[in-house]
């Protein structure tokens, strides 16, 4: 049969087809928004420890904190995903193993990231 | 003449078991033991945003579980872990430019070896604040 894609198209997802270092790149992308966003966490919980249910919702409610939070979430999970796969491809070698936790490595911090964000979006819009 | 055959044995392809450790590698190695630590640790973030979006009680059930000797131990060694892992991380960026004040030999050991005193003292800080404002 014909190939019917470009050169192009067909390297494309495969290894060097430009697109070799933006793993790379967005790891880092990702630490450095992580400093800033890790470090307003570590702040509000500090701020939460021990805090009555109503505070903690109160707080949460607030508009800068949900988005502050949801940006936690999106860099953080985006970052360890990233990192992650590094992990993987290097100490697992056997194909089916492999893409099975690569799978699991992309279900897992989606499955958190929305089941994060919906519960910060039911505090502050649910009532 | 020059002589092509070697005259002593080659190095054999190196283990990891091979290497004297020394700190700049060992922190490489623990930057990535502290990601995979934090990589499930966000679990813990996650599960007490959930709690708050739920029932009064199953927050309060919780927070009793973070509160508790144990749950402090693995929240403290979350918090020193985070630390650990940041301050790698902003070492590799810092890393990443090529600058000689971070790949020099003699100052990136002294960066590495002062790693888990700085993170394990920004942990502690950040829990004494804790103490003191839930105290007020
Ligand atoms: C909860 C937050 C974080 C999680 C879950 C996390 C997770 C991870 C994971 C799983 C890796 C892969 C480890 C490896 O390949 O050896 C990694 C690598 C990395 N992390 Fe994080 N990380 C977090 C926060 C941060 C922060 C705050 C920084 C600050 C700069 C950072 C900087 C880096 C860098 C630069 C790498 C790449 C290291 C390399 O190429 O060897 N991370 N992280």
């Amino acid at each position: 049969m014909t190939d019917m894609r470009t050169p192009l198209g067909r390297v494309r997802g495969l290894g060097s087809a430009r697109e070799g270092t933006m793993h790379f790149w967005r790891q880092r992308l990702t630490a450095i928004a992580n400093v800033p966003l890790v470090l307003f966490m570590v702040g509000l919980m500090v701020a939460l420890v021990g805090a009555p249910y109503e505070d903690v919702r109160a707080t949460l409610a607030n508009p800068f904190v949900t988005l502050v939070v949801i940006l936690f979430f999106v860099s953080v999970l985006y970052h360890m995903k990233l990192g992650m796969q590094i992990v993987i491809e290097d100490y697992v070698h056997g194909e089916g193993a492999k893409v099975a936790l690569i799978a699991l490595n992309t279900f897992f911090p989606l499955v958190i990231g929305v089941a994060s964000i919906f519960a910060l979006l039911n505090i502050a819009f649910g009532g | 003449m020059s002589k092509t055959t070697a005259t002593r044995a080659r190095p054999l392809s190196p283990h990891l078991q091979i290497y004297k450790p020394i700190p700049t590698m060992m922190m490489s190695i623990i930057h990535r033991i502290t990601g995979v630590a934090l990589y499930f640790g966000t679990l813990l973030v996650a599960i007490w945003l959930m709690a708050a979006a739920g029932t009064a009680e199953g927050f309060a059930r919780v927070q009793g579980i973070y509160g508790s000797w144990l749950g402090l131990f693995v929240l403290f060694g979350y918090s020193w872990v985070l630390f650990h892992h940041m301050l790698g991380g902003i070492r590799h960026l810092v890393m990443d430019t090529g600058s000689e004040a971070a790949l020099g030999k003699d100052e990136s050991r002294r960066a590495a070896v002062a790693m888990p005193v700085v993170s394990f003292a920004l942990a502690i800080l950040v829990w004494v604040v804790a103490i003191m404002a839930r105290g007020a």
